[in-house]
Order: C-alpha cells, then structure tokens, then sequence
C-alpha cells in the first residue's frame, strides 16, 4: 500500500526507500555476497543513511509552518482515539447510544484501566479507509455523539471514575439533521454539564481540536496538547474564504493559519493548554506506540496529581480556569475622556 | 455611572442610550416584502414592517429602551474593552471602526434594570458592533453580569444577536468564550438563579453553540436567523434539500429549541410575566434598583 505523504515527508520518505532497500539487501545472501566483493559494508552504509535521514527529519521538524502543523494534524496515519485507547489501556469496554435514539460512531467512549485504575475514555473517532471515514462522519459529532459522551461523562462521575477525553475532530457536523436534532444545545449543554462533573477531567488534544464540536468534550482540569495538534475557532480554510485580508481565498489558508494562532505552542504560550506532550521525530504516526506511551505517561501523571484534589477544590479550580480565559483591557474611563467629535454626538453612524 | 460614558455615545435615548441610527433616511424599504415604508411608521412600530411584519434588527440600545422601565437601565461592565491578542490583520482598524460607527464600546451592552417593577441584570447584543461576536470583551462583559445575577439573586435576561458567532480575529480565546460563559451559566443553574434568553437575528455558530442555548427559557422573535453553521455549509451536504424556513426562529421552534416565537409588540409583557412567575417565594417584589 502506498503511504499518503505530506509534501515535507517526501525527501523523508526517499531515504526511508533507500533504507528499506539496503536492509533487503542485508538480508539477501546473494546481493550481501556481492556488496561484499565490492568492499561495501551494507550495515554501515544503513547507519549512515539513517543518521542522514534523521538529520533532515530534525531539519524540517524544525522549521514546520503553522500550515504545516495543520498538516500534520490531520496527517491520515495519524494515530487516532481508539489506537490510543487500545495502546494505553487495558479491558477497554466500549459503551454506545445516546439513550435517546441513536448511536453517532464519530465519538466514541467507556471504561478502561490506565496503570490498573479504572477510566472513562471519550474521543472523537476518524476513519483509516474510505469506507470507514465516512462510517466515522469524518470525526465530525452529531447531536447524538455529544449527546452519548455526556451520558458517559455523567456515569463516569456517578461512579467517581475519572474522565478522559481525546480531541480529533474537523468540526462539528452542520448539516440539516443536526440542526434539528440541536447541534448547538447539545454542544453547549455538554461544555456547561462539564462543570459540574465531581471527577477529575484531562482532555488530551490529540490531533485537530476543530472549534465547538471539539470544546463539546473538552471542559477539563488539565488539558494536554499533542506536539503536532492544533486548536482553532474556525478551520483556516473557512477562515481565509471569508476574510478581505485573505483575497477571500480558500488558497491562503497557510496564511490564516499563521493568523489564527492555532498551533500547540500558540495555546501553552495563551494558558489555554497546560502541558505539550513531545512527538517521536517525524510525528506520531512514524511510531505511534511510542507516541502513545509519551502521552500515556503524562495523562497517567496529570490524574495522580488531580486525585488527590478535594472536589470542591477541583470544581472551583475549573471554574476559575475557564473564568479567567481572554484577553482583554479594563479603560480607566476618567483618564479617557477627550472631547466628543462632531459626528459623534448625534449617535452612531452619521 | 452613565456621564461617565460620554466618550463614546451622547445620551439622549430613555436610558441614556445612543438614539436610533436605523432605518436611515425619510423611506425605508422593507428588506422582506420589498414594501417601501414612511421611516417615521416603522419607527412608531417598534420598527416592524406594517405590512409583512418583518422585524427589523435592533439596536442594543434600542432593545433595553424597548424591555426596561423608563429610567431604570444602569450600565454595568461597559469598560471592559477587546485588544487584539493574536496581532490579527486588520483586527485593530475593525475595532476602531466598530467603535467609532456603532458608538458602543464592544458588541453586547449590559446592565442592571427593572421590566414592570422587577429588578434583573439585561445584557443585549449589538449586530452592527462586528457582527455582534464573541471576543474576550464579550465573554468578560457576560460573565461579569452573571456572576451580579448571582449575587444579587434576581434574574438575567440576555437578547442575542450574535450572528458573528465567536470572533475569530482573537482565534483559540475567542472560541474559550462559549467555556467561559457556560462555567458562568453552569454557576447561575447551580444558585437557581433564573437566565432568560431571547433569540433575535441573527444568532449563529458559537454563540449559539454556547449561552444562546442555554436558557432556563428560551423565547425568539419570529423570523429571526437562528444556527449552527451558515446555509451554505448545509446546502453543500449530499444534494440534502433544505427547508425553505431552514434555521430560522419558527424551524427551531418546531425542532424543540425555543419555548415560545414571541411578537415584539408582546415581549416586554412576556417577560414581565416570566419574571413574576420566577420570582422567589418572600423575595423584594417591585423593588427599584
């Protein structure tokens, strides 16, 4: 199978070829025999290509665009929920339906052990193949999605189990059926129940946080931020496609990305997130059981210090944590005061 | 507290508000029916068409004058201003503009008042303050006000208008507003402490996604633009064939989301009601703030 690549990946990939090569020719008598006649060592020549494949890897991982973060972000071998799931966790029970009339496959949830306590685990779920994309609604949530992760939430905290949410999802879905079904509410239901919930809450940003239909889940004590996710108002596509600044160019979203501030590192730097959890080189999917052993650790880290905080401690720490987002400036108006122009003093817009 | 406002609006409406700006001019014509209307008509019709009762876009001034007892508006909140976080192109010059054009301070407006004797905390949105969006301002002005709704006990009765939704010109803090105003909601349902909201157009995206849908109560003005994402992004999907009454104030009203359409001429009444049916038992009734 042909491995979808981002155009950065590729000079990557070319040596990743070579040395796939050189290690069939390692492993190939008759070819060993030859490089042998010809005085090449095939071990060493694999060293050095590998130590120079690394060298350009940490090159363009160093100078990754915002855009490119968006790539990477929505990269289609990125590890998604359930690999996390499976790789972090043990006994996991996967639980369905909203209780109401239906079961949305993009968000998925139940119990598990972490380290041997039990969890409830809630992401958003992607797709791998075509056919299970669109099974998946391309990890865009429904009503119902928002409506059965709550339900979870709130069993979980019936039964004092924390709660742990993983964000990978495009946006919310818009479409005729969940605005009927309320989308909006659903959304805005679940980010204010969220605050109620008497158990601990780390959210890990795993891939793309895609404005309200990631936030739906993603009210939390501590929120984690993979190295190569982002989190944004609006997709940056539909962010140039409206905006005069951008030529009102889907084409330009590289730029709008760089405007949004999107990235990881813009959301640490904001206080928005609290931790970033560092990537194997290349990015999750190039090893995503390390990846997720890093993000393991540090999720298992922030529910150690978290279980020993007293609820009411906790709720009122969440409330504040929330309450104190934004940036924005008190005027002291005495010292403002500055004669009122002339088209002012009949009102707005003359 | 209101000389203190001089610097941006003059007041001169009931409540110390900036007068109308719109309909402009002698005629106006109907953006609905296409009737062509004396200004002066409209303007005595709580500016709604006399023919097709469309209901025009109100101004947030002209809203608390429209819902309060004369005189009792005090403004809570108005200094808390929006900079612009992120360096965003263009952000600071729509600022200045919005500013200047709509002589408010930011997109909502929020204050204490009395409906009908009854004292509750009002905040109204401003549609031609930058689509009447959600930045940091917005959030802190709204919080603020729920957390003197708590205080003080009485209820908050909130008129959207919001189509801008979240203001992406301050990107991730933007979008941290629908948090920050639900955790201040989540606190108001905690203290049962009443939060009434009135849709009006146009309320859209994270705004409705978050304190929009949230009310104890939820009335709408009839007509009125009311969802998720824009018609465009709906229509896109599978050929799927769109009502033509597709989010508006009557399509949320038969999917479950809005407890009553009211006609403007009844809102003030309306809520009056509400709120003396909410009030709590041996609570100051008919007080003055």
């Amino acid at each position: 199978m042909l491995k979808p690549l981002l155009d950065f990946e590729k000079p990557i990939a070319e040596l990743d070829t070579l040395i796939e090569e050189l290690k069939r020719s390692a492993a190939n008598d008759e070819r060993r025999k030859a490089a042998e006649h010809d005085n090449v060592d095939i071990e060493s020549e694999i060293s050095r290509v590998e130590e120079r494949r690394d060298k350009v890897m940490r090159e363009v991982f160093a100078n990754l665009t915002p855009w490119n973060r968006v790539q990477m972000a929505r990269h289609p071998m990125r590890p998604y929920t359930l690999d996390y799931i499976n790789a972090i966790c043990t006994n996991f029970v996967e639980l369905h339906g909203d209780r109401i009339g239906a079961d949305d496959p993009a968000i998925v949830g139940g119990f598990c052990q972490l380290n041997g306590q039990t969890i409830m685990a809630i992401g958003h779920q992607k797709g791998r193949d075509l056919k299970e994309r669109q099974h998946r609604n391309f990890g865009s949530a429904r009503p119902s999605g928002f409506r059965k992760a709550l339900r979870l939430m709130q069993l979980a905290a019936r039964f004092r189990k924390p709660i742990v949410t993983f964000i990978d999802t495009p946006a919310a879905e818009a479409n005729l059926m969940a605005e009927e079904e309320g989308i909006s509410r659903a959304i805005a239901y679940n980010i204010q129940q969220m605050f109620h919930l008497e158990v601990p809450i780390v959210v890990a940003v795993i891939g793309e946080g895609g404005s309200g239909g990631a936030l739906g889940i993603a009210v939390g004590d501590r929120v984690i931020m993979m190295e190569h996710s982002i989190y944004s108002v609006i997709p940056p596509e539909s962010c140039a496609a409206i905006l005069s600044e951008f030529g009102r160019d889907r084409g330009r979203a590289s730029d709008a990305a760089a405007a949004l501030k999107l990235t990881a590192q813009h959301a640490l730097q904001f206080h928005i997130a609290d931790s970033i959890v560092s990537e194997p080189l290349g990015g999750a999917h190039r090893d995503p059981i390390a990846a997720a052993r890093v993000l393991g650790n540090a999720i298992a880290a922030e529910l150690k210090e978290l279980a020993s905080v007293p609820t009411p401690v906790l709720l009122d720490a969440r409330y504040k944590r929330y309450r104190s987002i934004g940036s924005w400036e008190e005027i002291e108006r005495e010292a403002l005061i500055v004669p009122v122009p002339a088209d002012h003093v009949e009102g707005p817009m003359p | 507290m209101r000389a203190k406002s001089r610097w941006f609006t003059k007041p001169s409406g009931r409540n110390g508000s900036a007068v109308t700006n719109m309909p402009e001019g002698l005629w106006v014509k109907c953006p609905r029916c296409a009737e062509i209307h004396f200004a002066k008509d409209i303007e005595r019709n709580l500016r709604i068409c006399t023919k097709c009762d469309y209901h025009y876009r109100l101004h947030a001034y002209e809203r608390i004058d429209l819902t309060v007892d004369e005189g009792s508006f005090v403004k809570i909140n108005d200094d808390v201003m929006s900079v612009d976080p992120l360096g965003f192109p263009g952000y600071p010059e729509k600022l200045a503009r919005a500013i200047s054009s709509t002589g408010l301070t930011d997109a909502v407006v929020c204050g204490e008042a009395l409906i009908d004797g009854r004292r509750c905390v009002i905040s109204a949105a401003d549609f031609d303050f930058l689509g009447g969006s959600m930045g940091s301002a917005v959030g802190e002005r709204l919080v603020r006000a729920m957390e003197l709704s708590v205080e003080l006990r009485i209820p908050f009765v909130l008129f959207t208008a919001n189509g801008g939704g979240a203001r992406m010109f301050e990107g991730l803090y933007s979008l941290m507003q629908m948090a920050k105003t639900s955790a201040g909601l989540a606190k108001m349902e905690r203290a049962a402490v009443p939060y009434i909201v009135v849709l009006t157009d146009p309320t859209m995206a994270g705004v409705y996604a978050s304190y929009a849908s949230l009310g104890d109560i939820i009335l709408a003005e009839p007509g009125a633009l009311i969802g998720f994402a824009g018609r465009r992004v709906g229509n896109q999907d599978m050929g799927m064939k769109l009502p033509d009454d597709f989010q508006s104030s009557e399509f949320q009203f038969r999917c479950g989301m809005v407890d009553q359409i009211v006609h403007r001429r009844e809102l003030r009444s309306t809520l009056a009601t509400l709120l003396m049916l909410l009030a709590e038992e041996g609570s100051d009734v008919k007080t003055s703030a």
